[in-house]
């Protein structure tokens, strides 16, 4: 029973730290919101140089065999900086499924390219029709003489427009038209038949929505051997949903500290706001969500690698759990900064969208509290 | 990182658990699942002491040489996570978890020497003697008077909310021995016995029909000037030390998982039509699970820190605070969970004890009392507003 850092982690979390507060400062936030990419290649490169994007790879395939534990440092890190640039979508999730799903030789093609910063992934699942239901797969893969037909529509799809390899979820057919198994397939984002619609996503970042009308692929884009990657697909989401529990966390974190400075400094009827009881007990509130949000954070990050039904449920119960108390910080930071909250002056804003992105991706929190329910055999939820 | 306990700690988790299975008898476990107030009777909680005594384990908290077992925080941990999965009575906590505390930190040679083996043993039974009808949440205004008259004290006045005061055969006291500018000031931490002439008790049935607390009078009750803990007019640095232990003390998840189990049991139950098939039930339970979690994890962390040597920090009253609520919660969900039967009120009291077969199924009885006795858990030990100015000072530096 050992919940404090290594000395290794503790170096991880102070140089993310301090890279974080170096240099994504506001100004740096108000220019990448005009990049096209919506974010920045240079910054990328220096991901790489201090070992973040390798992470999590393992060290035969060029990376640092890093957990969950230091994916979530990092992405407390991000969080507090709003950080914009693709890690989620490229190494936790990626480069995950790559790792998780890809033969050898993908692992061998695509890892270590990740790690040294020259690839980019993007995940390319959620479908409109499927709400959040990770098994409901409507985009098809048809075998073709030398490949495969991919069809369907995408949404929701994480730095699409700027990824290297767009990694497609489809159900196979066999010859009757049946559908088959849940298979992923890499596409990059140019292929004929692709139609990509390219947003700035709310929060940061960019995301993008996908068209896929007989995208002609090669027999060897298909991630893997054919094997069903549902399982696959469950357990990374799992691990991103930690992962964005913890940015989440470094996000609240920020909004407390910025309020709580705030409401020492701001003054009406001749004294500071945090001079007034129910100033005082709703700032106690929040403190007590951040810290009720940190721990489930930490929980699903050391539950990451338990058999699926506890990883489910911890990485269930912390994005309902974390989605809630995210709701109520932002609400209360934007409430407590008064009109000023509701204004694009102040940082205030852009960190309650991401919250506000943070709860719906993956699934609310009420989808989330119903899986739970399902996990734990209580299956009328 | 690591969840996990070590070898070491497995085994102790082990012995903890042989040691209750063998002591805890059929009778305590029942009569402790049946009781719905906040303590057990001294009947049931009294034996558990001793059983707990009789293997060292009487004060967990305690240094090693007044009787404590030297047991890690970790080891802590597990033995309270163990109790509580096993569902055993509560045991008198004024004595080992407050005012032995107390005696240990402030009193003289002769008051350790004397009152603590009694509180290992189970021979004393104490109570709390701190609110006055006129002293809730503000409580250094207390107005209940101690004067000197040679090596006595004479003491005049009220004491109110006074838990298991017609059991107890000791209480500790605030009472105020001078007049400061500070309110603060001028109060003194005294041991009186119970049998003293002068001292009368009232019940006050709380609102779910329980007796447990009470209101005490002090009629010129004369306490010997020994019985004093520590400095006059230091009892509120004394005072305050204990409220800081009561509500830093013991390990709530593990309690509040066996108790989410019961009410999870009922619902899976055809005793309540089986009630898990609503889903708002499904999804409530599923919520206050994850309530637990953090908590744990909130639980874990301090542990953690503790094991190596750090500072906490001021999580306490954080704690405290989400504890009461998910309790409350968690007594909310048994009423929604047991419906109609839920109308039945059984007045007669021990439900382990009646004469009578009861209207409901025995094990719907506590239901109704623990959601209507727990409305006090947000009150005690400091009312959750008063627990959020705390946080606002001491956590939040406001």
């Amino acid at each position: 029973m050992d919940l404090t850092l290594s000395d290794e982690q503790r170096l991880l979390r102070e140089s993310a730290d301090r890279f974080v507060a170096e240099t994504f400062t506001s100004e740096h936030r108000k220019k990448a919101t005009n990049d096209p990419l919506g974010y920045s290649p240079a910054i990328w490169k220096q991901f790489a140089e201090l070992g973040w994007l390798a992470l999590p790879i393992a060290e035969a395939h060029g990376g640092l065999g890093g957990g969950a534990i230091e994916i979530g440092l990092l992405m407390e890190a991000f969080g507090r900086g709003l950080v914009s640039e693709p890690f989620l979508s490229t190494v936790v999730i990626g480069a995950a499924l790559v790792a998780e799903c890809g033969t050898e030789a993908q692992q061998q093609a695509i890892l270590p390219r990740v790690a040294e910063g020259a690839l980019t992934l993007a995940f390319a699942h959620s479908e409109r029709a499927a709400r959040f239901d990770l098994a409901h797969v409507d985009t098809t893969a048809a075998k073709t003489a030398d490949g495969w037909r991919l069809n369907g529509s995408k949404i929701a799809v994480l730095d699409g427009a700027a990824a290297s390899q767009i990694i497609v979820s489809a159900r196979t057919a066999n010859a009757n038209g049946a559908s088959g198994k849940l298979c992923l397939f890499l596409v990059p984002p140019g292929t004929p038949g692709l139609t990509l619609r390219d947003y700035a996503r709310l929060g940061g970042g960019h995301g993008c929505n996908l068209d896929l009308s007989d995208v002609q692929v090669p027999a060897d884009a298909l991630l893997g051997d054919g094997r069903d990657t549902l399982p696959a697909i469950e357990t990374v989401v799992d691990r991103a949903m930690a992962a964005l529990g913890a940015e989440a966390v470094g996000i609240m974190q920020t909004l407390l500290d910025t309020t709580l400075e705030y409401t020492k400094i701001r003054k009406q009827f001749g004294r500071p706001l945090s001079a007034n009881q129910v100033i005082r007990h709703r700032l106690a509130d929040v403190a007590m969500q951040v810290d009720e949000a940190r721990s489930m954070a930490l929980r699903a990050a050391l539950m990451a690698g338990a058999e699926p039904v506890a990883r489910g449920r911890a990485a269930s119960g912390a994005k309902a759990k974390i989605g809630r108390c995210a709701r109520f910080v932002a609400e209360q930071a934007v409430q407590l900064h008064g009109a000023m909250g509701v204004t694009e002056e102040l940082d205030i804003g852009a960190y309650f969208k991401r919250l506000l992105a943070f709860d719906t991706l993956f699934g609310s929190s009420a989808h989330h509290y119903r899986r739970h329910a399902a996990l734990s055999g209580r299956a009328h939820a | 990182m690591d969840l996990t306990f070590s070898a070491e700690e497995r085994a102790f988790e082990q012995e903890v658990r042989d040691y209750i299975a063998e002591s805890l008898t059929p009778e305590m476990k029942r009569a402790t699942a049946l009781t719905p107030s906040v303590f057990s009777d001294p009947d049931i909680g009294t034996a558990w002491q001793r059983a707990l005594h009789k293997k060292g384990w009487g004060a967990p908290g305690w240094p090693v040489e007044h009787g404590g077992p030297d047991w890690t925080p970790a080891q802590r941990w597990i033995f309270e996570a163990e109790c509580a999965r096993a569902g055993v009575p509560n045991v008198n906590v004024m004595g080992v978890k407050m005012v032995g505390p107390v005696i240990i930190g402030f009193g003289s040679p002769e008051q350790k020497n004397y009152y603590l083996p009694r509180i290992l043993s189970g021979e004393d039974y104490w109570c709390q003697g701190y609110s006055e009808p006129g002293s809730g949440s503000d409580l250094s205004s207390l107005k209940t008077r101690a004067v000197r008259d040679g090596d006595d004290y004479v003491i005049n006045g009220t004491k109110i909310w006074t838990t298991h005061a017609h059991h107890a055969n000791r209480m500790f006291a605030l009472v105020r021995t001078s007049d400061e500018a500070r309110q603060q000031d001028g109060i003194s931490f005294i041991l009186i016995d119970m049998k003293t002439s002068g001292i009368t008790t009232r019940p006050i049935l709380t609102i779910g029909g329980d007796h447990e607390v009470n209101q005490v009078f002090f009629d010129d009750v004369r306490v010997p000037v020994a019985n004093r803990v520590g400095e006059e007019g230091k009892g509120w640095t004394y005072g305050k030390y204990l409220l800081e232990f009561e509500r830093g003390s013991g390990i709530a998840s593990a309690k509040l998982r066996e108790a989410l189990k019961t009410i999870a049991d009922l619902a899976e139950s055809e005793v309540t039509g089986r009630a898990i098939e609503d889903p708002d039930i499904a999804i409530r339970m599923s919520e206050l699970e994850v309530d637990i979690d953090a908590l744990e994890m909130t639980e874990l962390r301090v542990l953690s820190a503790l094991q190596t040597g750090q500072n906490p920090g001021a999580v306490s009253s954080l704690i405290k605070l989400r504890v009461s609520e998910i309790r409350q919660a968690v007594t909310r969900l048994g009423v929604d969970v047991i419906g109609q039967d839920g109308l039945a009120v059984e007045p007669a009291r021990p439900f382990y004890r009646l004469n009578h077969e009861p209207a409901i199924p025995e094990e719907l009885l506590p239901v109704v009392p623990e959601y209507l006795n727990g409305r006090a858990y947000t009150i005690f030990g400091g009312s959750s507003e008063i627990q959020r100015d705390i946080i606002a000072k001491m956590v939040l530096g406001l």
